[in-house]
């Protein structure tokens, strides 16, 4: 039966594990820093405004962190259970990476992790702070190595293969792999960007239902500014991220711009839908030569397509798709933050036009849908490779049985689709109990 | 022993060195976890706070495990995993339900309390009784028949009780009044369990296993090993015994953890001796296992320089919360 070929199945299970998990390191990541931001505040000015919107942030931190923490825990298993192929053949590259990535960050953000929640009054402020800055470092670094690995999967430099097994010449260039740069600034600021869209969305809602406090609008004022610095920069990363994935991985390209055969002046299409079968696309709405000027910045330069690569290709429609909603909710980012900021200057927090609060209500988990979308362009773009050009992912997939892997999944989506739909309704509870208790319970 | 030999064996003994630490620490508070049902209302949030900054760190030592799996056996890490898929799903869906119960029982609306307070004994449960199952397993090799799924059962029952003497030791340590009289009582309650599932363990052992009988049953090494059990007995009546005292709820709230600790020490010195040098009983050596010498050398250094660092901070988290725990707040 098609649908239980092992092969599927291991691949469905491990794209819903981390897609569960990357949900929450892309809130963390960045909140964490905002955190220290928020407590810095609170120590140099004694502005209680400050300390109330670290206390709501903090809890929202655990809780997401707590997600990540535990979603973690699973993907380290899911090489071994789904991918054991994939340690054999390039363990001597991937193990090293997952090694330091446990021993540099996860034990620092786990363990001064208890002190920055429940260190107050036993710790001094400086020590406390120092234990927040430990945690912020510590999400950092484990994004660093985790994406030096997912990175040299997508360009792989640096080794030799004997005997089947890949070997490192330089540590160096696997790391520091031609799509690392890009890929690692485009995540952070994706986080930076996913943790100010919940505090704006979060906190507009506390103004909806009249909760709003002083800590709702520093946050909110805080979370808009850093958004709409972002923005621009994401969008300028994302363009070179792009330009340099033309270079390493041309057939993703081609199948996120819809392009089959190899064109000069190739149109930059809205709407389209691709079509495998037929190896075109239907109902396509485009501007004519732009796909060549945004990439090969020259209106009439080649882009090469997709029918040049036939059999080596990713699927096409979910890139094409993805990578729509994705640059989408980037103009809507861009959109939305400059308009709060504008109105900013004029008006209070509290005061913001309530079109634009229920607009920011609505981008509340923005960042969550573009990252999601950004990872599954990545990813699928990646197939049929595991390690682009090199190992196919139907090559080492695990020796576990269809029916096991259905049962595991099984029981993973119907425990994530529960504690999703927790999370998010304890986050909008939190965001609308009554001030005087925003207080310190845990 | 040349460096290249030298390597797997170093990583063999972190390996165990990690997964002792994962069963003693993250073990306190997976007892922990089985004793909230017996708790009064009351006294539930303040055996969370007992271990509310540290269960997190706790589990890391579990990545670490399987980490050094992965990075120094490669080709013993897919093949255990693959033997071990379900009841590794069952183990990480426990660790989930537990780990995310501990924030949301807090900021859930109060009348959910109950729900995440349910699924925190229910995760503790099924993850505990999870790793002895795999534990068993593991054991005998993944051996098929009957009596090694017995043998597995075995150790998955025995677990929990261990667990729990731990877990009650430790809030004994942490914990005053009422719920520290509860503690000891739970402690002690466990100890028969305790025994009687360590006794039979170590007759079925050598039953199950060729390998563990000659290793064992040999004599010279017989009398040098004869400590191990020797011990284990002697702590398990120690700890009997002052968990009988009042005293113990004083200066001496101590003891009981550290011979807790000892009795699973010993267990644990037993296990490596029984495996030793198999990463996979009687089908893989360490050695055959290993990753190539470049790829451990450089995650060697890796561990000389943070192990101390972690081992350190780790220290200095625990020190941060010493004493009897206090509410939980995020100040
Ligand atoms: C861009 C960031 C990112 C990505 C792509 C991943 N992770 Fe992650 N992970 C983190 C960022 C992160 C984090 C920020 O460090 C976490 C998340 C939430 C958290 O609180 O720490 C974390 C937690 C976390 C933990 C628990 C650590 C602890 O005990 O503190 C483990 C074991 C993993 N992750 C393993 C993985 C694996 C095997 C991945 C890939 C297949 C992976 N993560 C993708
Ligand atoms: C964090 C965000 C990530 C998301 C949302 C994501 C998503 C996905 C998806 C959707 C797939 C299935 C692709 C397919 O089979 O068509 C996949 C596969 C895979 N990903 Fe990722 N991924 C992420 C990060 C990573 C990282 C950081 C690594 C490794 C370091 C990684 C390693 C893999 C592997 C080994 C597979 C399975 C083999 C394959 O299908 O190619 N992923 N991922
Ligand atoms: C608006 C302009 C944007 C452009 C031009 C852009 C461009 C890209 C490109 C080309 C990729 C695929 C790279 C590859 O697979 O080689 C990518 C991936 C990704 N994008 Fe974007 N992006 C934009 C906005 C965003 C936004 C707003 C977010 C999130 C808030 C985001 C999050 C991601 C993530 C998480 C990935 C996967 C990781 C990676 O490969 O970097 N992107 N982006």
């Amino acid at each position: 039966m098609e649908a239980l070929d092992p092969l599927v199945l291991a691949r469905l299970q491990f794209a819903a594990n981390i897609t569960f998990h990357i949900l929450f390191p892309t809130i963390t990541i960045a909140l964490c820093w905002a955190l220290l931001f928020f407590r810095w505040r609170w120590v140099a000015t004694r502005n209680v405004a400050w300390l109330g919107a670290y206390r709501l942030w903090t809890k929202v931190f655990a809780l997401s962190f707590a997600m990540g923490v535990v979603s973690g825990i699973t993907m380290s298993f899911q090489f071994g259970t789904n991918w054991p192929g994939f340690m054999e053949r390039v363990g001597n590259i991937a193990g090293p990476l997952l090694g330091y990535e446990v021993l540099t960050a996860f034990f620092l953000e786990a363990t001064f992790l208890g002190v920055m929640l429940f260190g107050h009054g036993k710790v001094s402020e400086r020590v406390h702070l120092f234990a927040t800055l430990m945690v912020a470092l510590g999400t950092t670094a484990s994004a660093f190595w985790i994406l030096a690995l997912n990175s040299w999967m997508q360009t792989p430099a640096g080794f030799y293969v004997e005997n089947g097994q890949y070997h490192v010449v330089s540590w160096l260039a696997v790391i520091f792999n031609p799509s690392f740069p890009y890929r690692f600034s485009h995540v952070l600021l994706a986080s930076g960007l996913t943790a100010a869209f919940l505090i704006a969305g979060l906190s507009a809602w506390q103004i909806l239902r009249r909760h709003d406090t002083p800590a709702t609008a520093v946050a909110l004022r805080t979370a808009l500014i850093a958004g709409a610095i972002l923005i621009p920069i994401q969008i300028f990363v994302g363009d070179l991220h792009g330009l340099n994935t033309l270079a390493h991985q041309p057939q993703k390209i081609a199948a996120i711009e819809g392009v089959w055969e190899t064109e000069r002046g190739a149109p930059l299409l809205l709407f389209a839908l691709p079509d495998e079968t037929t190896r075109s696309n239907h109902f396509e709405v485009g501007v004519p030569k732009a796909a060549s000027l945004i990439l090969k910045h020259d209106p009439e330069d080649e882009i090469r397509g997709l029918n040049e690569f036939e059999g080596r290709h990713p699927p096409v429609a979910p890139l094409f798709w993805g990578f729509r909603i994705m640059v989408g909710v980037g103009l809507l980012m861009l959109a939305t933050s400059w308009a709060g900021v504008w109105a900013l200057r004029r008006r209070a927090p509290h005061a913001l036009p309530r079109g634009l609060l229920w607009g920011l209500v609505g981008m509340t988990f923005s960042g969550w849908v573009a990252t999601v979308a950004g990872w599954y362009v990545t990813e699928i773009g990646r197939q049929p490779y595991l390690v682009f050009g090199e190992l196919l992912t139907r090559d080492l997939v695990g020796p576990a049985p269809a029916a096991s892997i259905a049962v595991s999944l099984t029981a993973y989506l119907v425990t994530y689709l529960v504690l999703i739909v927790a999370y998010v309704s304890v986050l909008f509870y939190l965001a609308s109990k009554p001030a005087d208790t925003q207080g310190a319970r845990a | 022993m040349s460096f290249e030999q030298f390597l797997p064996l170093y990583f063999f003994v972190i390996l165990g060195v990690a997964m002792l630490l994962y069963v003693l620490l993250d073990g306190f508070d997976l007892g922990v976890g089985l004793l909230l049902p017996l708790a009064p209302e009351a006294d539930k949030d303040r055996m969370i706070a007992a271990i509310g900054p540290f269960w997190d760190a706790n589990e890391t030592w579990l990545v670490l495990g399987v980490g050094i799996l992965l990075i120094a056996f490669p080709q013993a890490h897919g093949q255990i995993l693959g033997a071990l898929y379900l009841p590794v799903t069952a183990m990480l869906i426990g660790l989930i339900l537990r780990g995310v119960a501990f924030d949301f029982r807090v900021k859930a609306r109060d009348h959910h309390k109950y729900l995440w307070n349910r699924s925190f004994f229910a995760g503790s449960l099924i993850a505990t009784l999870a790793q002895g199952w795999m534990l068993g397993r593991y054991v005998t090799g993944f051996g098929e028949g009957a009596g090694h799924q017995a043998f597995a059962l075995l150790i998955a029952l025995t677990l929990p009780a261990a667990y729990v003497m731990l877990g009650g030791c430790w809030l004994l340590l942490k914990s005053e009044g009422a719920l520290q009289e509860n503690a000891r009582r739970w402690a002690r309650a466990s100890l028969v369990p305790v025994a009687l599932g360590l006794l039979l363990i170590s007759l079925a052992t050598p039953w199950v296993s060729e390998t563990v009988r000659e290793r064992w049953f040999a004599m010279p090494a017989f009398l040098a090993l004869l400590p191990i059990p020797l011990i284990s007995v002697l702590a398990l009546a120690g700890l009997a015994w002052v968990l009988q005292r009042s005293g113990v709820r004083d200066e001496f709230a101590w003891l009981p953890f550290v011979l807790a600790v000892v009795i699973l020490l010993m267990g644990f010195f037993g296990l490596a001796y029984s495996l030793y040098p198999y990463v996979i009983m009687d089908r893989m050596t360490l050695w055959a296992a290993a990753a190539s010498t470049p790829a451990l050398t450089v995650i060697f250094f890796g561990t000389v320089v943070t192990v101390p660092a972690i081992l350190a901070y780790t220290a200095f988290a625990y020190w941060v919360f010493r004493g009897k725990s206090t509410p939980l707040n995020y100040g």
